[in-house]
C-alpha cells in the first residue's frame, strides 16, 4: 500500500487521510494502553508475561501487529513511509512495552519453503517472537570480524561461540543468528564469510542467559547467547550460504529507520512536558520562559525534531521508491539520536533539579536516549558511512 | 431496524489549548489537530455495536462542514460505518441550522434511529438534537449512558442531576449520548485501507433547501479572563473569615 502516494512528482508534506488516522490510532493505542505501565515498569524493572501477551493481543485485535510484513503472509503491508510514520509515535512509550507491538524482523521474509510456515508465519501471527543476534564480545562495530562460526558436518551444521547485548531474547521463541563460516581472500585480505541461521530456544547446545543491567531502557532486556557444538539441519539457514551479510544489509536498514523515528517520536513526547512547564514554573516573579536562556532551548528543540523528522521520513521514503539510501538512513540514525541526547539532556535542565528525580519521567527519558547513539550502528559508524559515501567516488 | 444516522463534527481536539485569534473573529484552527467531536464518537461507537448485534443494517455518518471534514467521516468509516455524507458549507452552523440539516437528511434517507452526541465540545450548546426531535415531531433521550433496543422501543438510561433516569421511547427517535456509554474501538488497519472505498456523498447546503437560521450573529470572541490565584485555608473557620473578609458573606 502507498498511502503516500498520489502518483505526482510535486513535493506534498501532508499526511493522506490513510497516514493519519494510522497516526492517530497509534498514539491513542500507545497513551491509553502503554504509558499507564510505565511507572511500574520503570520501578520493577520487568513487565509481566500477562502484561506483555495483552498488549500483543489488542495489537492483534485492531490488526496493527505485523504492520510491516507483507500482506500476503498476513502482515499489515504497510511501505516504510508509513510504517515509519507508526514507529514514531510508538517510540513516546517505554520500549520495554512497545515490543510486544508486533514488528517481526523484515529478514523473515527471506524463509523458503517450510521455513515459512515455521517461522514466519507465526511470528506474523504473533505465536512466535524473535530476536537478531549479530555483536559479539569482540566483535561490535567490526561485525565482520566476529568469532562465532559454524562448521558444515554432512548436511549439518555445528555452532559455537557466543553473541552478547541480543535484545529481548529473553522472551524470543528463536532467534536469527549471524555466525562466520569460512574465510576468502579479497583484494583488500581475507574477508570472513557469513550466513545466517534460525535457532529455536530449546535447542541442545544452544543457551540463553541473562545479560547485562543497561543504563537505558529498563525492562527491556538484552541476553548472552551461548553456542557449544549445537547442531543445526541445514533446512535452519535462512537464505543461501555465506551470503547472510547481503541478507543482513538488505534487510536490516530498516532498523536504522526504526531508532531514528523512535528517537524522534521520544523527543516530541519530551518537548510537550517542557513547553507548559516553561510557562508553569516561576522564578523572580516570572515564568522561567521569560527568560531567553529558557526560551531559546525551546526554540532550539522544536527546529532539531522537526530536522529530525523530515530527514527520517524523506529516508523511508527513499526506501519505498528503491533510491540510493544508504547515506540518507545513516544521516537520519546520526542526527536523530544526536538531537534525542540533546533534547533529553536540556529538557532535564528546563526542570532543574526536579528533573533529576524519579518522581518525574525526564531522568527516565534522558537515560534511555543514550543508547540510541550507540546500538544499530554507532554515531561513529554512521559518520564513517555518510563520509566514505561522499568520498568514495573520488577516490580512485 | 434499517438504518441509523450519526453527526459527527469536526472540532478542535480535546488536547488542545484553545485561543482565540487575535483579531477575535474565531478560535485559532490553522495548523491545530482537529478531531471527531468525543461524544459524536461515542454515539459512531454506540450505532456499530447496534449493528453488529444484528439490530440495524446501515450505519451513515454525516458531517455538515467544509471540505476538511471528509477527514472525520473517513475515520468514521474507518471505524466501521458504510456509508458518509457531507453537508457543504463555509458558513458557522449554529443549532438550529443543524437540526434544519439533519431533518432533511431524515427525509431523504428515512432512519429508524438519529444518533447525536450529547452536545460538541467547541460550542457547547447541547441543543441540536433536541430542536431535531422537535423539528422531526420524533421522541427524544438525551444524555444517555446506556442503550437497550427490543422491537420497535428504545429503552434509554439518561444521566441527569439527580441521578439515573430510565425512558422508553417509541422509534424513529433521536437519541444524545453522554461520555459514559460506551468507550469507542480502535480503528483497525485493515479498515483504514477499506475506508478510502466506501461512498461518501458530497451535497452543498445550499442544495437542501432549507433556511439558514439567522437567530446568532457571532460578534467576537474573547478568551475568558485570567482566574484569580486561589489561596487555602486550614478549615471552615477560615472559610467563612475569608469569604467574610471578601465581603461576599
Ligand atoms: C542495549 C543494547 C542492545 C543491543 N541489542 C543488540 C541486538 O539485539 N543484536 C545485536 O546484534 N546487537 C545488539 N547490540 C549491539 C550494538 O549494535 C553494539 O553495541 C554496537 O554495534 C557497538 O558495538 P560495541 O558496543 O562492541 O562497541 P565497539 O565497536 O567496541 O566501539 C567502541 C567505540 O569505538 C568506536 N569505533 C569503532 N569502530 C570505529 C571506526 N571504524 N571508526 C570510528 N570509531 C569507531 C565506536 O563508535 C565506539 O565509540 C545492542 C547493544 C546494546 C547496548
Amino acid at each position: 500500500m502507498l498511502a503516500s502516494d498520489n502518483g505526482q512528482s510535486t513535493m506534498n508534506f501532508a499526511l493522506s487521510d490513510e497516514q493519519q488516522m494510522i497516526v492517530d490510532t497509534v498514539r491513542s493505542f500507545v497513551e491509553n494502553e502503554l504509558y499507564p505501565h510505565e511507572a511500574e515498569v520503570e520501578r520493577t524493572g520487568k513487565v509481566s508475561p500477562e502484561l506483555g501477551q495483552s498488549i500483543a493481543a489488542k495489537c492483534k485485535e485492531i490488526g496493527f501487529f505485523a504492520a510491516n510484513m507483507p500482506e500476503e503472509f498476513g502482515g499489515g503491508g504497510l511501505n516504510h513511509l508509513d510504517f515509519t510514520l507508526l514507529e514514531r509515535e510508538l517510540g513516546r512509550a517505554s520500549m520495554a512495552l512497545s515490543v510486544y507491538f508486533g514488528r517481526p524482523s523484515g529478514i523473515l521474509v527471506a524463509c523458503e519453503g517450510e521455513q515459512r510456515e515455521r517461522y514466519l508465519l507465526p511470528a506474523i501471527a504473533g505465536e512466535k517472537f524473535d530476536a537478531l543476534a549479530m555483536s559479539e564480545p569482540d566483535a561490535g562495530s567490526d561485525v565482520r570480524g566476529m568469532k562465532c562460526n559454524a562448521r558444515e558436518d554432512g548436511s549439518d551444521w555445528v555452532v559455537n561461540g557466543s553473541k552478547h547485548f541480543i535484545s529481548h531474547a529473553d522472551i524470543a521463541d528463536f532467534v536469527i543468528v549471524f555466525v562466520a563460516t569460512g574465510e576468502e581472500e579479497t583484494s583488500r585480505g581475507p574477508k570472513k564469510k557469513i550466513s545466517c541461521f534460525l535457532v529455536d530456544r530449546g535447542t541442545p547446545g544452544f543457551e540463553i542467559r541473562t545479560g547485562y543491567e543497561s543504563v537505558s531502557h529498563r525492562g527491556y532486556h538484552n541476553s548472552i547467547l551461548n553456542f557449544d557444538n549445537c547442531r543445526l539441519p541445514g533446512t535452519q539457514m535462512l537464505g543461501e550460504p555465506h551470503r547472510g551479510f547481503e541478507l543482513a544489509n538488505r534487510w536490516l536498514r530498516a532498523t536504522r529507520l526504526t531508532v531514528a523515528t523512535m528517537s524522534v517520536g521520544r523527543a516530541r513526547r519530551v518537548l510537550d512536558l517542557a513547553v507548559p512547564y516553561c510557562v508553569e514554573r516561576k522564578q523572580f516573579g516570572q515564568s522561567i520562559g521569560k527568560f531567553q536562556g529558557i526560551s531559546f532551548k525551546l526554540a532550539d528543540m522544536i527546529t532539531e525534531i522537526d530536522a529530525a523528522d523530515w530527514l527520517t521520513l524523506s529516508a523511508a521514503w527513499r526506501v519505498d521508491r528503491d533510491l540510493p539510501c544508504n547515506r540518507e538512513i545513516a544521516s537520519a540514525k546520526l542526527y536523530a539520536t544526536e538531537m534525542l541526547a540533546r533534547v533529553t539532556d536540556e529538557a532535564l535542565q528546563i526542570f532543574g533539579g526536579m528533573g533529576l528525580m524519579s518522581d518525574l519521567p525526564l531522568e527516565r527519558f534522558w537515560r534511555d536516549a543514550r543508547v540510541e547513539r550507540i546500538w544499530d550502528g554507532t554515531s561513529e559508524i554512521q559518520r564513517h558511512i555518510i563520509s566514505r559515501e561522499l568520498l568514495r567516488p573520488l577516490e580512485s | 431496524m434499517d438504518k441509523i444516522l450519526v453527526g459527527l463534527k469536526r472540532v478542535v481536539d480535546y488536547n488542545v489549548r484553545v485561543r482565540v485569534k487575535s483579531d477575535g473573529s474565531g478560535v485559532e484552527t490553522d495548523g491545530v489537530k482537529m478531531s471527531i467531536n468525543p461524544f459524536d464518537e461515542i454515539a459512531l461507537e454506540e450505532a456499530l455495536r447496534i449493528k453488529e448485534r444484528g439490530d440495524a443494517n446501515e450505519v451513515i455518518v454525516v458531517s455538515i462542514g467544509n471540505n476538511d471534514a471528509q477527514q472525520q467521516l473517513r475515520t468514521g468509516l474507518a471505524m466501521g460505518a458504510d456509508r458518509a455524507i457531507l453537508v457543504e458549507t463555509a458558513n458557522h452552523v449554529d443549532s438550529l441550522t443543524g437540526a434544519r440539516v439533519f431533518k432533511a437528511l431524515i427525509d431523504r434517507e428515512n432512519p429508524d434511529l438519529v444518533i447525536l452526541g450529547k452536545q460538541a465540545i467547541d460550542d457547547d450548546n447541547s441543543q441540536t438534537g433536541q430542536m431535531l426531535a422537535a423539528l422531526w415531531n420524533r421522541p427524544q433521550a438525551t444524555f444517555a449512558s446506556n442503550l437497550s433496543i427490543v422491537g420497535q422501543k428504545a429503552t434509554v438510561t439518561r444521566e441527569v442531576d439527580v441521578g439515573l433516569e430510565i425512558v422508553e421511547v417509541d422509534l424513529p427517535a433521536v437519541i444524545t449520548v453522554d461520555l459514559r456509554m460506551n468507550e469507542p474501538r480502535y480503528v483497525k488497519l485493515p479498515d483504514i485501507m477499506k475506508a478510502k472505498k466506501k461512498p461518501l456523498d458530497q451535497v452543498l447546503l445550499g442544495d437542501l433547501n432549507i433556511e439558514e437560521a439567522t437567530g446568532i450573529k457571532q460578534v467576537v470572541f474573547e478568551p475568558p479572563s485570567e482566574r484569580q490565584k486561589g489561596a487555602m485555608v486550614d478549615d471552615v473557620a477560615g472559610l467563612v473569615a475569608a469569604l467574610k473578609d471578601k465581603g461576599l458573606i
